[in-house]
């Protein structure tokens, strides 16, 4: 767990989730989470029926990677919240980095939290996922 | 949906931090795990989406039994175009996810059973130039444990598009 006397706001903590995704990650998060969505796992339909140019990766798989980012920086059983929008599809091949920023240190509920900022990012700079995270810290 | 019995065991929590990258021996190593606060094997954050496995009437797992399977076998697709899907075929007005929102009360922990119950939150529509019409619409799904605690507080937002997202 965080403490208070070493974080401060405006601190970062960046991590590469993954550098070119593969096809059989998102296969193993579907056998994992139990969605099948054949748009995660199954080329042919995607790209003959749903027109799309490829299978593209689970928002939770995103979300969970960056979720893995968040937790090795907060700490174990810290997070109250999280929460994220999802921006752009990702795709097998891409590199994603997660970034998570301090925006405010308060109490509540009687105990010290961190308000952070996350946002996941592809190989071109682009964002695939925005959103918040509150954790608790040490007082 | 309701979701009577979600059974949280070490095993999945394993399989489900593997596949989200995550070598934390907090999801697969109880010798470890034990020694911490936490006193054992908790689930990652992302893990209660995962109860779609606890779901009986999951629509995006294939069933047993044969009731057909939207995905490709001999042909690209197991059904036929739905007919308000418009001209881009079948999956194209599928859903996608928009946004995911979890609150956590209590830790989750390997040995947990879990129940789930959903409600329909609020919907609303939108024009993108990417998509179309994109209807949204939102579920807030409550995690309560054996002893009827709320652990997790889950809301999804869903969108409906009106046609393949360009990239």
């Amino acid at each position: 767990m965080l403490k208070e006397n070493e974080i401060k706001v405006g601190d970062t903590h960046t991590a590469v989730l993954v550098e070119d995704l593969k096809r059989t990650q998102i296969v193993q998060y579907a056998g994992a989470s139990g969605d099948y969505n054949p748009l995660h796992t199954d080329e042919i339909f995607t790209t003959q029926v749903a027109g799309y140019p490829s299978v593209f990766a689970h928002g939770m798989l995103s979300m969970g990677l960056t979720g893995t980012m968040l937790t090795d920086y907060v700490g174990d059983g810290a997070l109250k919240k999280y929460g994220v929008r999802f921006t752009n599809q990702v795709w097998p091949g891409d590199t994603l980095t997660g970034k998570a920023t301090i925006i405010e240190i308060r109490e509540e509920d009687g105990s010290k939290v961190i308000d952070l900022m996350i946002e996941t990012t592809n190989q071109n700079d682009i964002s695939v996922i925005t959103g918040n995270a509150t954790a608790t810290i040490e007082a | 949906m309701a979701i009577n019995k979600f059974l949280v065991e070490a095993s999945h929590i394993m399989m489900f931090a593997r596949s989200v990258g995550d070598a934390n021996p907090i999801y697969h190593d109880e010798d470890y795990a034990k020694e911490t606060d936490l006193g054992g094997i908790i689930a990652p954050p992302t893990f209660a989406q995962s109860s779609a496995q606890f779901d009986p009437d999951y629509f995006l797992r294939p069933k047993i039994g044969g009731e057909g399977w939207f995905g490709s076998g001999k042909e690209a697709s197991g059904a036929k175009p739905s007919k308000d899907s418009g001209g881009s075929g079948g999956g194209a007005a599928m859903g996608l996810h928009a946004e995911q929102h979890f609150e956590y009360h209590i830790p989750v922990k390997a040995g947990d059973v879990l129940t789930a119950t959903t409600k329909p939150g609020n919907s609303w529509e939108k024009e993108s130039k990417r998509a179309g019409k994109l209807k949204f619409s939102e579920s807030v799904t409550e995690y309560r444990n054996q002893d009827g605690e709320l652990v997790i507080t889950a809301t999804g937002v869903g969108v409906q598009t009106e046609r393949a997202v360009d990239s």
